[in-house]
């Protein structure tokens, strides 16, 4: 039994290596003075830095930013986490509490964070496995049966995912193709359309292979996509909340299906 | 665009719309019950909650048991990992949707929040009433998913990882719970608690005893999570009203209680890593 002496020991004593604010003078994160040493960082490699702990280079920061500015920063207030912000804007509520909230529930299972997590996760088993004979074509099936979803692969609404290429294309002019999880993206695509799943890579894996092949980790990765969303998030709150009150997607009663008991007294 | 509407399918709510307005319901039913014109007045809060997560009118003794949880949780106190969230709202300034939400955050996590109550439900589901299986479950847990949004669970689920003894607040709510409803998982908790907690190595905590009595009152695990995050807030609530009013100096800041381990120094020497960037 561990008992409380931790927590005497940890009572008003937090040690710590990443950062403080010594007040009226100086900023230190990760070891480095925000003044002296990290002021020429831009706002993204600062964010990269508190995440990692590691400066990226020009090219991998461009590859990082064109993962958010492509594949999730779409303005469109039907998506589900969108869909917060614009309720919250026709409610007129405030733009960080809709913004807030739907980046909380992008932290989804059928896309988003929950997803991004487990695809990098699979990207690099993959990886482990890709070139040895039929192994990739066991992984696909045992994470089938397991989870009934390849984590990055398939999407819902649509089959086609239309961010691929572009981010293909940006990637390809940055010179960041060539790694070994976007080979074994590829591989498991073809893996899959070959079988009876027949689906396609979605931006969620290709974004976690091309990250992996620059040495991010699992945990890493998550945090990278906590705020990526919030370029498509904040749009839609400032449309409906600039529109007349009340009027995103208003529902009449009858748009209730009731499937359930019938009307009874208590 | 189809000529058929979307709708919300639900088998909760159903409403009639006034007939000069089709945008406001005359009438709301609730799994079937007139809210406005049977619930309102005939209804206790707990029967009301109980009827929305179950569609079913409770017994006595589950409206009982659901009144007296919510008592028992309702506020954890100001030392609270969830209220001092909120309370750190209410010492800014912050909206009262911030506070609440800045409650929220931690009260959802593995660390005696709502996740760890889920945590624990899911154990009552796998193990039952096989204390062989809880042993099993309760030495070296391990969590469900190995890859999760959620950070690696620290203790067994349903215990104080921290505690020298079970707490009295624990003891007297699951006494007190026992009480009210005593065939079922609080019954079972309570007989065996010693083992339980050798098993844990460590003492019962509130959250192991609410989530017995969410498994006597059969909810899901998805919906304990739910209400033992919604049954905490009016604490949280209070408490960052009661900090906005007397405001950040009055409210800790821990001003000698942080170390930075490797602290430059107030005067860093341009260093490698800047010429670096």
């Amino acid at each position: 039994m561990i008992g409380p002496d931790t927590l005497k020991k940890a009572e008003d004593n937090w040690q710590t290596e990443m950062g403080a604010w010594f007040a009226g003078e100086r900023v230190v994160l990760r070891g480095k003075d925000l003044f002296t040493e990290l002021n020429e960082l831009s706002w993204f490699k600062y964010l990269m830095f508190g995440i990692t702990g590691k400066v990226y280079s020009d090219k991998q920061m461009a590859l990082i930013e064109a993962i958010w500015t492509l594949t999730v920063s779409y303005p469109e207030p039907r998506l589900w986490n969108n869909r917060i912000a614009a309720l919250t804007g026709t409610a007129n509520s405030t733009g960080i509490l809709g913004t807030s909230a739907a980046i909380a529930a992008t932290e989804a299972s059928i896309f988003g964070n929950q997803i991004n997590i487990i695809a990098i996760d699979f990207i690099k088993r993959a990886a482990l496995l890709d070139g040895s004979d039929g192994s990739l074509e066991d992984l696909v099936k045992k994470e089938m049966k397991k989870n009934r979803i390849i984590p990055g692969y398939g999407r819902p609404i649509v089959q086609n995912d239309e961010r691929i290429q572009p981010l293909i294309d940006k990637a390809q002019t940055l010179n960041l193709t060539d790694g070994l999880h976007f080979k074994a993206a590829k591989n498991v695509e073809k893996t899959l359309l070959n079988s009876r799943y027949r689906m396609v890579m979605n931006a969620s894996g290709l974004a976690a292979a091309l990250m992996a092949d620059i040495g991010i980790s699992n945990r890493e990765y998550y945090y990278y996509t906590i705020l990526a969303f919030s370029a498509g998030i904040i749009p839609c709150h400032i449309d409906a909340a600039n529109k007349k009150e009340g009027t995103f997607f208003p529902l009449r009663c009858n748009r209730l299906n009731y499937t359930g008991h019938e009307t009874r007294h208590w | 665009m189809s000529e058929e509407k979307e709708n919300i399918t639900t088998s909760i709510w159903r409403e009639v719309a006034e007939e000069d307005n089709p945008f406001v319901a005359e009438k709301s039913y609730c799994s079937g019950y007139d809210v406005y014109g049977d619930l309102l007045g005939n209804v206790t809060w707990a029967e009301y909650i109980y009827l929305l997560f179950k569609l079913e009118k409770p017994k006595p003794w589950q409206s009982k048991l659901l009144e007296n949880i919510a008592v028992a949780i309702a506020n954890p106190g100001p030392r609270d990992l969830s209220v001092r969230g909120a309370m750190n709202g209410g010492v800014g300034g912050s909206t009262a949707a911030s506070c609440l939400m800045a409650a929220l955050a931690p009260g959802a996590g593995k660390n005696g929040g709502a996740r760890e109550v889920y945590q624990v439900m899911r154990l009552w589901q796998q193990c039952q009433y096989d204390l062989s299986l809880w042993q099993q479950k309760l030495t070296d847990y391990e969590d469900e998913q190995t890859v999760e949004v959620w950070p690696a669970s620290e203790h067994s689920p349903g215990f104080d990882p921290y505690g020298a003894s079970c707490s009295t607040p624990v003891i007297q709510t699951l006494n007190h719970l026992t009480s009210i409803y005593s065939e079922g998982a609080l019954a079972y908790l309570a007989a065996n608690r010693n083992q339980f907690e050798q098993f844990a190595d460590c003492p019962l905590g509130m959250t192991g005893v609410i989530a017995a009595a969410f498994t006597d009152l059969d909810l899901s695990d998805e919906q304990a999570e739910m209400l033992f995050l919604l049954l905490r807030l009016p604490g949280a609530a209070v408490h960052s009203l009661e900090q906005k009013k007397l405001g950040w100096r009055k409210y800790p800041f821990f001003g000698d209680g942080l170390t930075l381990t490797n602290d430059p120094g107030p005067t860093p020497l341009k260093s490698t890593f800047q010429k670096t960037l």
